[in-house]
């Protein structure tokens, strides 16, 4: 069903997205002649699958190569190598016409609802210019008339679309972000932390607009986050990164109540629990995450991991079917 | 939209999807909106006003004030203001008055001219190289910087004494003048413009809100005339403005160094040169064409200013 099958065949329930050792390095430049002298790996060989409606979490701390990840599924960033199948075609083997229509099927809803939105448009404006840019209203009447029925989509009033961003609180940037997502039909939505940056009541009013738009639309979410109860809320199932790696992918449910890999142990030791008399051991992890220029050799978790043996700074454990549906990434974890 | 949305969050009215009452005051165009920003400004308005008298007295003062500039009566030289010669005379007892009427018409339009000229190069400049990265903007700045380092005087004095004689023949000799003042002061002082437009672009072309565009398949082009230009140009109309006051002053110059235009025409700068000998026996000689510009490049700064304001939709005015 799911990973390292080479390319995705006409399974029975095909996926809508096949990500397959994908990689992206960043050049380090330094020297009087600019040349390569390094390379952050950002993302060092990820590969998952995304069914039709579900909902993808996918966790890790800062800068372990989430966001990176998501930008190169829609080519915001050109991965270094790797395959993205996107509906049986490969989307880093797109030339610009494809890839402007597969800007229609792919969207993407970012972390900081101030910077995604240009202070200089009218929220009529952001959200329409998808609609000129594809051609998709005949008439300024039928442009009008979609910013609108937009706008009563994700809760926000017909009139709003004459203010500017500025006029509007956290909340609602992010409703008008996602009106701005919708605006194509996308089949694949990607969100970037989009409830990270607001505040937690109004983090709970747009999981649900966007659970609702999942019912309403069909719509397969990516949906990256470093909060883990957000994602157990919202996600299907979960892929858990470390350094560029995916180290685990389970159903969300299991992956709480069994986690495998022993970071995603201590990952989910750190969750809050709302209830003051329940104590649970936590797993605490020591060091920092490590230099992702110069990752640790074999498995990269083995620096901070309380289970490590000798050898594994020396194999790299791959991504395994530890159970049916449960992928992990360790040498001693069955 | 069921329960488990709410739908709007705006303090001042509960949402009524569908039709919404509130919408009066945003039945302004976007340049409405802006011209009731800029009458908040209290400095750049009484400019406005201040800088449209001006140039209504240099457009329309000759019609009025039918005095010749170059008519000589060495009976009326070094002449005080009087009801004859309002602005008074000067060593040749010509009308300040009209001098200073058709000199602003020069000084302005070269002020404007090389302004625009000056930014058209650094816009250019700036956003092609802040768009390219890599080799082409490495390139650009090089040739940025080396304008930057050039001595100017110099080199104006070479290009003009290259070309004077060949752009007078084609344009004649005012036009001819105006043309190569113009591309001269332009074509010198399109670098600070051309550096900040570039800065703008780096910062903004990373901006969350141009990554949407791109990732909603806007074109380039579109990227920059609709997303990364106009949150860039705030800055750059200032430097305009800064431009413009520099341009004339930069033409006062050049004719203080006898580069600018021939010594009959009168322009502010040249007056001004004129009237250095005799500041102790006629101050009213410098003090006028002096306090025109002043008045001029003030007024053209503080327009700047309230054009800057009025035209960012985040500034509450």
């Amino acid at each position: 069903m799911t990973v390292p099958a080479a390319v995705p065949a006409s399974d029975a329930a095909e996926p809508l997205l096949s990500v397959r050792e994908l990689r992206k390095h960043f050049a380090i430049r330094g020297g009087i002649l600019s040349r390569v002298i390094d390379k952050v790996h950002a993302v060092d060989g990820v590969s998952f699958d995304i069914a039709p409606g579900e909902t993808l979490g996918l966790v890790g701390e800062s800068g372990c190569g989430k966001s990176t990840t998501g930008r190169c599924i829609l080519r915001l960033i050109e991965p270094s190598s790797g395959e993205v199948w996107f509906q049986g075609t490969d989307v880093t083997k797109m030339g610009p016409e494809k890839l402007q229509s597969l800007r229609r099927d792919m969207q993407i809803i970012f972390q900081d609802p101030y910077a995604s939105l240009n202070p200089r448009l009218t929220i009529g404006a952001i959200i329409g210019e998808a609609l000129t840019i594809h051609k998709l209203a005949p008439s300024r009447q039928a442009h009008e008339d979609r910013v609108v029925q937009l706008l009563e989509t994700v809760g926000l009033r017909p009139d709003h679309m004459r203010r500017f961003p500025h006029e509007f609180s956290g909340g609602q940037r992010q409703r008008i972000g996602i009106a701005r997502a919708l605006a194509v039909e996308p089949k694949l939505l990607i969100c970037d932390e989009p409830v990270s940056a607001l505040d937690v009541s109004i983090q709970a009013q747009v999981i649900n607009l966007l659970e609702d738009l999942q019912e309403q639309f069909g719509l397969t979410y990516l949906f990256i986050a470093h909060d883990l109860s957000v994602v157990e809320h919202i996600s299907t199932r979960i892929a858990v990164m470390y350094l560029g790696r995916v180290v685990e992918i389970a159903p969300a449910a299991e992956l709480y109540d069994t986690p495998l890999h022993p970071y995603s142990e201590a990952l989910l030791s750190a969750v809050p629990i709302p209830d003051p008399t329940v104590k649970r051991k936590r797993i605490m992890l020591q060091g920092d995450v490590p230099n992702p220029i110069r990752p640790p050799s074999g498995c990269h978790f083995h620096t901070r991991c309380p289970i490590a043996r000798p050898d594994c700074s020396q194999r790299s454990p791959v991504l395994e079917e530890k159970r049916p549906g449960h992928w992990a990434a360790c040498h001693y974890r069955e | 939209m069921a329960g488990s949305t709410p739908a709007s969050l705006t303090a001042e009215a509960p949402a009524t999807a569908g039709t919404a009452p509130a919408a009066k005051r945003q039945n302004f165009s976007p340049w409405q909106e802006a011209w009731r920003r800029f009458r908040r400004h209290k400095m750049a308005l009484f400019s406005a006003i201040a800088l449209a008298v001006i140039l209504f007295a240099v457009l329309f003062g000759p019609f009025i004030w039918r005095v010749p500039i170059n008519e000589i009566d060495f009976a009326a030289k070094l002449q005080g203001p009087s009801w004859s010669h309002p602005l008074g005379t000067d060593d040749l007892g010509q009308d300040l008055l009209a001098r200073l009427i058709y000199g602003g018409r020069i000084s302005i339009a070269v002020g404007v001219a090389a302004m625009v000229v000056a930014i058209f190069f650094g816009l250019l400049v700036g956003s092609v190289a802040g768009m390219a990265s890599g080799r082409v903007d490495a390139a650009l700045m090089w040739v940025t910087d080396l304008f930057l380092s050039l001595p100017q005087l110099p080199l104006l004095l070479l290009v003009i004494y290259l070309f004077r004689e060949p752009v007078k023949g084609v344009l004649g000799v005012e036009g001819g003048a105006f043309v190569l003042i113009v591309a001269v002061i332009g074509g010198t002082r399109w670098m600070s413009a051309a550096r900040l437009v570039r800065a703008q672009f780096l910062s903004l072309r990373e901006k969350e809100f141009v990554e949407a565009a791109r990732a909603l398949g806007a074109s380039r082009l579109r990227q920059v005339t609709q997303h990364i230009l106009p949150n860039a140009l705030g800055p750059v109309i200032v430097v305009a403005t800064i431009d413009i006051a520099a341009a004339i002053i930069a033409e006062s110059t050049l004719s203080f160094l006898g580069l600018g235009f021939p010594s009959d025409v009168p322009t502010w700068g040249s007056v001004l040169r004129d009237a250095k000998d005799y500041l102790d026996i006629a101050p009213h000689w410098a003090l006028f064409p002096g306090s025109l510009i002043f008045i001029t490049v003030l007024a053209i700064n503080f327009i700047g200013d309230g054009l800057r304001d009025a035209l960012d939709p985040r500034r509450v005015l």
